[in-house]
């Protein structure tokens, strides 16, 4: 944490970085964390619940150990990534936004993933798969515990 | 086009070239070296004459940005490297980071001298986990070797680059969005003037670069600016980095002087449309551009100018090539509703706006929408984005040009292929 603060000219700029530490170990950004991380860059709460709730990439709730994040932008789109939309929905039973029972998987549909060479890409937790077909990405989400 | 050679992408195909030492083999940081050796404003001047235009969108001169920067003030100035590689079709920058990282640090260091920063920043999009963590590694060896750090090669020259993790924002690519985020912030743009270069990141002069314009610099440096010029188009030259996807046979980055053709993009470099099927429409700059009919997309040269004549704009130079089975209402429904995710919600005609769109384009693809509702879509947009005249550098109602940049597709859309919209809303009338 030492290390994050020293690389910024003032502490608010730290707030960023400290939510995706926080949730690299919770999984997920608790009002607690909120408090604490207000505390360190001594702002007000409020404004860092501003920041969780305006960038796509935090969860103020638990998520399943895999969050699949299927690219649903055009590129993506017409290359077939409703079908691993609906591979997931049909084989886990959740929609996009729910999570499996035994909290293994989280399904999201998400805005474009910046890889649109390599259409349709899903993204799990920090990796990106690239030009999946069905087939790959049924062996993919087979070889996730 | 005779025999054109690939300036930033060379060696990418190359083991090792993510390295310090592959970079250091073909010359890397020779043109630091050089830099080191002028004055910073003739950096700026030689920068300014290659006419190097920013290939993150706006296509803004970089040695004039640099150039506003006050030279008598004595507040910290500071370099970011936009990163933030979110523009749908836009797949350059991911790239780069990943293949040629040295590049476009040797870039970042040229320009924070020229502009006299000791703290860089690079702002790299929060998905990005693998490239963060290879720019990591990147900034370890340059730390290292002394590129970075205390008294640079030996000169008195400091500087210290940081990489920032956006979260998740298409808004933050917007520079001032940008800043507002890595103040720890939402990325809310901010009203201008005042510019960055006079108050940007913590209200000190700052200038916001590209990843791929910053890559263009050591080449700059090391073949001058009459050489950069020489290639390809006069009022925008130099390589450019073409991303091309969507229904084609071979997608992929293509590295081609400014001014090639979008048909020789299309049908040669990315190997033509799947199955010989015939082409539909085209965004030609990322997302945010007007979309061509193809009878336009086979007439047009991919630089400023000419994408100008046809009343769209080469952007970021990310290329979405529609063929004859994509559905046009759907495709417009699917940009509007990228749209209406990542709107910001500063401004009240974009954030209530691109809401209505997508309300609008959902129930005519379910087949519920009236008659009536193809004049709306072009109130709507003209709502959002206003009468946009580029030439004139006029904006339409909203603080940022996100306006303008959800305005002008969707209206492409339904100006270029209304007969596909009017053919969904008649099913309900045939049906009634």
């Amino acid at each position: 944490m030492d290390r994050i603060f020293s690389q910024y000219p003032d502490k608010k700029s730290a707030t960023l970085s400290l939510l995706h530490l926080a949730q690299a170990h919770e999984g997920y950004i608790s009002g607690s964390v909120i408090d604490t991380i207000a505390d360190l860059v001594e702002c007000h709460p409020a404004i860092v619940m501003d920041c969780v709730s305006f960038y796509s990439m935090f969860f103020t709730k638990p998520q399943g150990r895999h969050k699949i994040q299927v690219c649903q932008t055009l590129s993506c789109s017409v290359n077939g990534a409703d079908a691993l939309v609906d591979h997931v929905t049909n084989k886990f039973s959740i929609k996009p936004g729910e999570t499996t029972d035994d909290k293994r998987f989280t399904l999201m549909k998400v805005e474009c993933l910046g890889s649109c060479g390599t259409a349709p890409v899903v993204q799990i937790n920090n990796d990106y798969h690239e030009g999946l077909t069905n087939e790959r990405f049924n062996e993919l989400l087979e070889s996730l515990p | 086009m005779n025999a054109f050679k690939p300036v930033l992408t060379e060696h990418i195909h190359q083991k090792d070239c993510h390295t310090l030492p592959f970079y250091k083999s073909v010359g890397g940081y020779k043109a630091l070296e050089k830099v080191l050796a002028m004055q910073p404003d003739a950096v700026i001047q030689e920068v300014k004459e290659s006419n190097l235009r920013g290939r993150g969108g706006a296509g803004f001169s970089t040695g004039v940005k640099w150039g506003f920067i006050p030279k008598d003030s004595d507040q910290p100035k500071y370099l970011i490297n936009n990163a933030d590689e979110s523009e749908p079709g836009t797949f350059k920058d991911r790239l780069l980071m990943n293949k040629t990282p040295h590049q476009m640090l040797e870039g970042m260091i040229i320009a924070s001298y020229a502009i006299n920063c000791n703290t860089a920043f690079i702002y790299i999009r929060g998905e990005f986990y693998k490239e963060y963590q290879l720019l990591k590694e990147t900034l370890a060896e340059a730390y290292q070797a002394n590129l970075l750090g205390q008294g640079i090669f030996g000169s008195d020259y400091n500087l210290d680059v940081v990489i920032h993790r956006g979260a998740g924002a298409y808004i933050c690519g917007e520079e001032t969005g940008l800043i507002e985020s890595l103040e720890g912030k939402r990325g809310w743009p901010r009203i201008k003037p005042p510019f960055p270069a006079i108050e940007g990141y913590l209200h000190c002069p700052t200038v916001v670069n590209n990843v791929e314009t910053l890559a263009c610099l050591p080449h700059i440096i090391n073949h001058g600016a009459d050489w950069f010029k020489s290639i390809g188009s006069e009022k925008g030259p130099g390589p450019r980095l073409f991303c091309v996807s969507g229904t084609v046979n071979n997608p992929g980055v293509f590295e081609e002087p400014m001014g090639i053709s979008l048909k020789e993009l299309i049908f040669d470099r990315a190997g033509g449309i799947p199955e010989n099927k015939q082409l539909k429409a085209v965004f030609p700059g990322g997302s945010s551009s007007a979309i061509l009919t193809a009878e336009e997309a086979l007439d047009v040269k991919m630089d400023f100018e000419d994408l100008v004549e046809k009343k769209s704009m080469l952007g970021s130079a990310g290329v979405i090539v529609m063929d004859e089975t994509v559905d046009m209402v759907q495709a417009c429904l699917n940009i509007a509703r990228f749209y209406a995710h990542e709107s910001c919600g500063q401004c009240t005609p974009c954030r209530e706006g691109t809401a209505w769109l997508v309300k609008m384009l959902t129930r005519i693809v379910n087949g519920q929408g009236k008659p009536d509702d193809i004049d709306m879509l072009y109130e709507i947009t003209d709502n959002i984005g206003g009468r946009i005249d580029f030439s004139k550098g006029s904006f339409g109602k909203t603080i940022c040009p996100f306006g303008e940049a959800v305005a002008w597709p969707v209206r492409s859309f339904v100006e270029k292929f209304e007969d596909e919209f009017r053919s969904y809303i008649q099913q309900l009338e045939a049906v009634a």
